[in-house]
């Protein structure tokens, strides 16, 4: 459990954050600039916030009234740096080992150097020094290094922005797997939509230094009035499934939640992975009859249940969908066509081979569902 | 040719030894000098950089007076290191040490501090957030990145200390077997009738200590930057 409440001044506006952050990871998310960085500095004790209060798990790291600031080093944060900050004079196995020696002795042995190791595959790279190793292999080791101090917290800040598409998506799965199998609770910083709704489970929405929106990942990315800062290009819909049928024959792999099944291509994961399925808005298409004579496979039931114009021309349509949501987004001129209201039935069609492996996530520990989400005015 | 007298070779070893003393005792002073240089904010930070920075620009002479005024057997600083550690620079080995230390400081100093500049701050903050306090971070991180630039000083105080004529002659004369090094004893020889031959014996062993010392750093500093670049 983290709270976060911290003033600042910085060279272009004013800090002004206020949120509280459960287990699992909790992505800040804004545009460059917004001042996230500056958040993580705080909790890691890099920046020193003219008034505030920031509480880890119960004890007090900074509290600006009562005169509280406990010094980085006795934070026992795991931070990991956008660009690796890997030592180069020593070998990436006494890099991952450094934190250790500054652990408390009965918290040393909790995370084992073979564990992380594996979890990140790094075992080839051991006896290597910094200055040579890929982008993507820097970032895994000082992910290791981070979580090697026994870290109350993760911090993680952009550690994906440095490298190439390719490098993202070799990286990707060992994020998912520590934030599910570590336990570590995590602060991420993003400005990447397809980052964060695959791996936040709590997000935190920042734009100019004050946080704009916190709630589970699905319910922020999918507000229309949150667009300007979410980024309505990428608006789309998270839904949770779970596999439950692979059809050899044509590649295809049948994905099942609480609102249908949902037909994508073949996925290297045994019956029964619980996935996300990211669905944008500009993927989905309405009819007001069951279509027949066409090649989308899947055509999910739904009921509208707000229209939103978003822009000259453009709605929003938001549907539900058992106790899912999906968004669809159509021309007014479609909107009137279809007769579209709130309440009225409607089929959405996906098209198969938009839902692509980049839509998929590992599900990880979702948010409570019945927090309220928490809106602040900006 | 190759034929060195006793008195040569006397100067030769007393000069490696008051260089050798020289680069050790001013090491720590050196390291510390550059840190707060590099790293302090206070005020009068640049009163204390000309000073460092003062033997450079003096003539070596105004040094050398200077030292015997204040370490001199009568001096105050003389006086007190001689009743509380026992140590007399005036007319002694240790003293030419203490002038050739002083010569060579800006040179150390520079060194250290510029490589202090160009280390990379975040690696200590990253140090930092791993539970490394201060004095760790500059032990297991600092240290090591700097290495390079403490070699470097400590060659380049090594050779100023084998060079250091003016500032050594004025504050300790040049006394046959207690102060006489290569360079004062190339001095007199060059003032003695037929002691040329002498003169380019040890002009030649001082060229060649001057190379071997900049080789063996070259070598030194080459190895340590492959350590840092990855291999």
């Amino acid at each position: 459990m983290l709270e976060v409440d911290i003033e600042h001044r910085l060279a272009d506006f004013a800090l002004d954050i206020h949120f509280h952050a459960g287990r699992g990871l909790t992505a800040l998310f804004g545009r460059s600039g917004a001042g996230k960085t500056s958040v993580v500095n705080a909790i890691a004790g890099l920046l020193r916030p003219r008034r505030g209060r920031i509480v880890m798990d119960g004890s007090v790291l900074l509290d600006t009234e009562r005169g509280v600031w406990v010094p980085t080093h006795l934070r026992r944060v795991g931070y990991v740096f956008q660009e690796g900050r890997l030592f180069p004079h020593l070998t990436v196995r006494q890099n991952l080992l450094f934190g250790r020696w500054f652990a408390p002795a009965r918290e040393r042995r909790v995370i084992k150097l073979d564990d992380v190791v594996d979890l990140l595959g790094i075992a080839a790279l051991l006896d290597r020094r910094p200055g040579r190793l890929s982008g993507g292999e820097k970032q895994r080791v000082a992910i290791g290094r981070a979580l090697l101090g026994s870290p109350r917290l993760l911090l993680m800040d952009e550690p994906l922005a440095s490298l190439d598409a390719r490098r993202k998506d070799e990286i990707l799965p060992y994020l998912e797997r520590l934030r599910d199998d570590a336990r570590v609770p995590t602060v991420y910083v993003s400005h990447s939509v397809a980052e964060v709704t695959r791996l936040a489970t709590t997000i935190v929405l920042m734009s100019a230094g004050r946080v704009h929106a916190v709630g589970p990942v699905h319910e922020v990315m999918g507000r229309a009035e949150l667009y300007p800062l979410t980024g309505r290009f990428e608006a789309g819909a998270i839904l949770g499934v779970r596999i439950t049928a692979h059809d050899p024959r044509w590649s295809l792999t049948q994905l099942t939640g609480d609102f249908g099944r949902l037909t994508v291509p073949r996925l290297d994961a045994p019956v029964g992975t619980a996935l996300r399925v990211r669905i944008r808005a500009r993927d989905v298409i309405l009819a007001v009859t069951r279509p027949t004579g066409i090649s989308a496979l899947n055509v999910l039931a739904a009921e509208v249940e707000r229209l939103v114009p978003i822009e000259e021309g453009t709605l929003e349509v938001q549907l539900r969908l058992g106790r899912e949501r999906l968004l669809a987004r159509v021309t007014r001129l479609s909107g009137e066509a279809l007769g579209l209201a709130t309440g009225r039935e409607v089929f959405a069609l996906i098209k198969t081979v938009a839902i692509d492996r980049r839509s998929l996530s590992r599900q990880g520990e979702t948010a409570d569902l019945d927090d309220e989400m928490e809106t602040f005015d900006g | 040719m190759l034929d060195f007298s006793a008195a040569e070779i006397e100067a030769v070893r007393l000069s490696l030894r008051v260089a050798f003393w020289a680069m050790a005792g001013s090491l720590p002073f050196g390291l510390a000098t550059a840190i707060v240089l590099a790293r302090g904010r206070f005020y009068g930070k640049s009163l204390l950089d000309g000073v460092v920075h003062l033997p450079l620009v003096m003539p070596p002479v105004v040094t050398g007076y200077l030292l015997l005024l204040l370490f001199g057997r009568n001096g105050p600083l003389g006086r007190f290191f001689d009743e509380t550690f026992g140590i007399v620079f005036a007319f002694r080995w240790t003293g030419a040490a203490l002038a050739c230390a002083v010569m060579g400081f800006p040179l150390l100093v520079r060194a250290i501090r510029l490589s202090l500049e160009a280390v990379d701050r975040r690696l200590e903050e990253a140090a930092g957030t791993l539970g490394a306090r201060r004095i760790f971070v500059f032990v297991l991180v600092t240290l090591p990145l700097i290495a390079p630039g403490i070699v470097a000083g400590m060659v380049l105080s090594f050779a100023r200390s084998l060079g250091e004529f003016g500032a050594t002659i004025t504050f300790v004369s040049n006394i046959p077997g207690e102060t006489r090094t290569i360079a004062s004893a190339i001095y007199t020889l060059t003032q003695t009738p037929g002691g040329d031959v002498g003169a380019l014996r040890l002009t030649l062993v001082s060229i060649a200590l001057s190379f071997v010392a900049l080789l063996a750093a070259d070598l030194l500093a080459r190895r340590m930057g492959r350590r840092l670049s990855g291999d």
